[in-house]
């Protein structure tokens, strides 16, 4: 059979159908597109599509797996990398990872093998299986992991295999971290993550909600308790640009308006007590990942008009591209080159508008991109109800507020070696956000996976 | 799942409840608070911490029924428990001997004043406390308070306890008398606004303690953001104890009303499923089975 150039397309609902719910747009590969699908894999001997994946899947092996229709065998494949592949092959930047690099894609005429839809066949098709409960023995020793988020778990899930007793420590009232309360459900189903934490359960990791170490228990305590902790606490803390304004009803930052939706189901109010505030004309702040999930979520929530402001081009747009085209087909406008400088009040306290100002890109900066540049006398307002700031986050002081002696950088970050996330006091290692600053769910799994393989080497030397 | 151990009801609308939750009643510290949800379906609410048992692992609460989740709350009972609850949140009051304090409490306010008066006794200080509410069933812990203060004054709107009026002139009369070192004012936006503008007019530095609207109450969203000394301050963690004189009030009380629509119909479409009287849900939402019939109290 002849090479198809093209991807095999993915089924997804319709723009003007998705735009009025937060159901998942990507609706997923049945067997037969996924095996044909597999069958473009080159099966490459040196495979560059594993070295770019950050926790170096066996993908060529799962790939044929599918292409022999024994989904089983490509599932244990995945497994012995992953412990959350039904999420990353939902939400990896692929574009920029495994299948930047693929053969097949290096060609001109042929697009690369559709890499993360065929890991999210085989995840999603192991969802449906039963959960085997292993009795395991914990003979190694134990280990507290601060954070549930993509790091936490994936650092358990390993740590458990190994022989741990692992604990997660998580501040909120469930587990998940940016799974739960950041990424919507549109794009990451929360039964999706919430079934793959239970096979984390499974491995015998418990979970431990509703705690928040430096305030609910200690570091102390911990150290005095278990061999060993991971902290994993992400960069949870919104910037702020701090303009005028910025205390009016209706600015948001987005961890605020995305934990109201994702966490507190929101966009079900009253049927869910938590409200989130509904508005005729959005604007939201930055042009990442996080930007376009609040913009796409304020039109779910019945936003005529929503304006996403970014003060450099789509050029330089660090979305994933796949999220960027669904949110244009969903009607979501662009301001390009436009920069907020200040929330204009409606004369009751409320939110009428953002003043903006027009940007030309400049000389490059340091990160290689061109530096937008205020044009003089450029400025026009952008009517809104809601804004949404989405410029970023920083890392959370409320544990290390608790626990001087722990390095940190001058960004406020953990100092944590990357080559074995450990941290200057023994025993306590970091890896994720809250060491490298906001990035991927990806990267943050590499880091438990890291991590995980570290503090075991610590711990049986200690032993020792 | 957390354990509902004993409510009392202290006055109309105002509950005491005590919850198991052994971790919060070993670190507490006066000015610290919870994070509760009652249900699946519930809102995270901020309740200040009011006493501690470490010895049963208990936390005592007191909250005043204002909308859909304290009205749902107090239509709990003993031996009921709550989805979630976490803390302890927020930094303590600076508790030490400064000589001599003056600490003010207005309506379900007093709650959260009582814990930092008994813990200023206990740190040596003199200790005057001023309770206000509008009338005199609503002047809670009047007698608990009493027991820590050197001297204790309540203020009636209807001079039906203590004497007629605000606790602002309470705290003139006390500026006037004697030399305070530092207060602190608990209670309504309004009370605390008038209270630490009173507190300046003396030139005693004084502390309020504010509840803007929170979500997570750890930091991580800034929806309870307060503008102190003309910078941005996340109440859950930088307070919620804040000088008085520093806080932009006029943004913070417009703060407070952002969702008064949605809380509204929340609340009506809540006492629509509950009787007349207000209190006994005809329906239990998640433990049914534990004495389900028992009017409250």
């Amino acid at each position: 059979m002849k090479r198809s150039y093209n991807k095999t397309p993915m089924p997804e609902q319709a723009p003007e159908i998705r735009w009025n719910n937060f159901e998942e747009v990507a609706l997923g590969y049945d067997l037969e597109s996924g095996i044909l699908e597999a069958s473009r894999c080159l099966q490459c001997k040196d495979a560059p599509c594993i070295l770019k994946c950050p926790v170096m899947i066996g993908i060529p092996g799962f790939i044929k797996a599918i292409k022999e229709e024994n989904i089983q065998k490509a599932y244990e494949i995945i497994s012995r990398y992953s412990n959350l592949p039904a999420i990353c092959g939902r939400v990896c930047p692929q574009e920029k990872q495994c299948e930047m690099v693929c053969r097949l894609g290096q060609s001109k005429k042929f697009e690369p093998v559709a890499i993360g839809k065929l890991e999210r066949l085989v995840a999603d098709w192991a969802l449906e299986q039963p959960v085997e409960k292993v009795e395991r023995t914990f003979h190694k020793g134990k280990v507290a992991i601060v954070g549930s988020g993509p790091s936490g778990l994936t650092a358990a899930g390993d740590l458990a295999k190994l022989g741990y007793k692992v604990v997660i420590f998580e501040a909120l009232h469930t587990a998940g971290g940016v799974l739960t309360y950041g990424i919507p459900e549109f794009r990451l189903p929360k039964r999706i993550v919430a079934k793959e934490i239970e096979r984390i359960e499974a491995l015998g990791v418990t979970i431990e909600t509703n705690v928040v170490v430096g305030k609910t228990i200690t570091i102390e305590e911990i150290q005095r308790d278990f061999d060993a902790c991971y902290i994993a606490v992400g960069a949870g803390a919104p910037h702020f640009m701090g303009i005028p304004g910025s205390a009016l009803n209706g600015v948001y930052s987005s961890s605020e308006y995305l934990t109201r939706i994702n966490l507190m189901h929101g966009y079900q109010f009253p049927t869910y007590d938590t409200p989130v505030q509904k508005a005729a004309k959005v604007a939201v702040i930055g042009g990442g990942n996080v930007a376009m999930d609040a913009a796409r979520s304020a039109k779910r929530m019945g936003a005529s008009q929503v304006t996403v402001i970014y003060r450099r081009s789509v050029e330089e747009l660090p979305a994933r591209v796949e999220e960027y085209h669904h949110s244009v087909e969903e009607g979501i406008e662009y301001s390009w080159l436009t920069n907020p400088v200040a929330y204009l009040d409606d004369g009751t306290g409320k939110l009428a508008g953002v003043q903006c100002v027009k940007m030309e890109l400049g000389e490059p900066d340091a990160s290689g991109r061109r530096r937008p540049v205020t044009i003089p006398g450029s400025e026009f307002v952008i009517e809104a109800d809601v804004a949404i700031e989405a410029i970023g986050q920083g890392s959370n002081k409320v544990l290390l507020a608790t626990f001087p002696e722990l390095a940190v950088n001058k960004w406020g970050y953990i100092d944590a070696d990357e080559e074995t996330c450990a941290t200057n006091v023994p025993g306590i290692f970091a890896g994720g956000d809250i060491v490298t600053g906001a990035a991927t769910v990806i990267l943050a799994m590499g880091a438990g996976k890291l991590a995980a393989k570290e503090i075991d080497q610590y711990v049986t030397a200690k032993e020792a | 799942m957390f354990k509902m151990t004993e409510k009392r009801k202290l006055a109309e609308k105002e509950y005491e409840i005590w919850v198991e939750a052994p971790r919060v009643a070993e670190k507490a510290k006066p000015g610290q608070f919870v994070i509760l949800r009652t249900t699946a379906f519930g809102e995270r609410i901020p309740l200040t911490i009011v006493k501690t048992d470490p010895l049963s692992g208990r936390v005592c609460l007191i909250f005043q029924v204002i909308g859909k989740s304290t009205a749902e709350l107090a239509a709990l009972n003993p031996n009921d428990r709550l989805q979630d609850f976490v803390g302890p949140l927020g930094m303590p009051s600076e508790i030490k001997n400064y000589g001599t304090v003056l600490l003010v409490g207005g309506g379900v306010g007093i709650a959260a004043l009582f814990p930092i008066v008994k813990g200023l006794k206990e740190a040596g200080n003199r200790v005057i406390t001023v309770l206000g509410a509008k009338t005199r069933e609503l002047v809670i812990l009047k007698e608990e308070c009493r027991a820590f203060s050197d001297q204790l004054i309540v203020m009636t709107d209807d001079g039906s306890d203590g004497n007629q009026g605000l606790v602002t002139a309470a705290m003139e009369d006390v500026f006037l008398r004697e030399t305070v070192d530092v207060a602190w004012a608990i209670g309504p936006s309004v009370m605390m606004k008038f209270a630490a503008k009173m507190a300046q007019n003396y030139d005693v530095p004084i502390y309020v303690s504010l509840n803007p609207i929170m979500i997570d109450g750890t930091g991580m969203c800034g929806g309870c953001r307060v503008t102190v000394a003309d910078s941005v301050k996340f109440a859950c963690v930088d307070g919620p104890e804040f000088l008085g004189t520093e806080v932009n009030w006029e943004e913070f009380i417009q703060r407070m009303k952002q969702y008064s629509r949605e809380e509204t119909d929340s609340y009506e479409a809540y006492i629509r499923q509950v009787n007349p009287f207000g209190e006994k849900k005809l329906q239990q939402n998640t433990d049914a089975g534990t004495g389900a019939g028992n009017p409250v109290e």
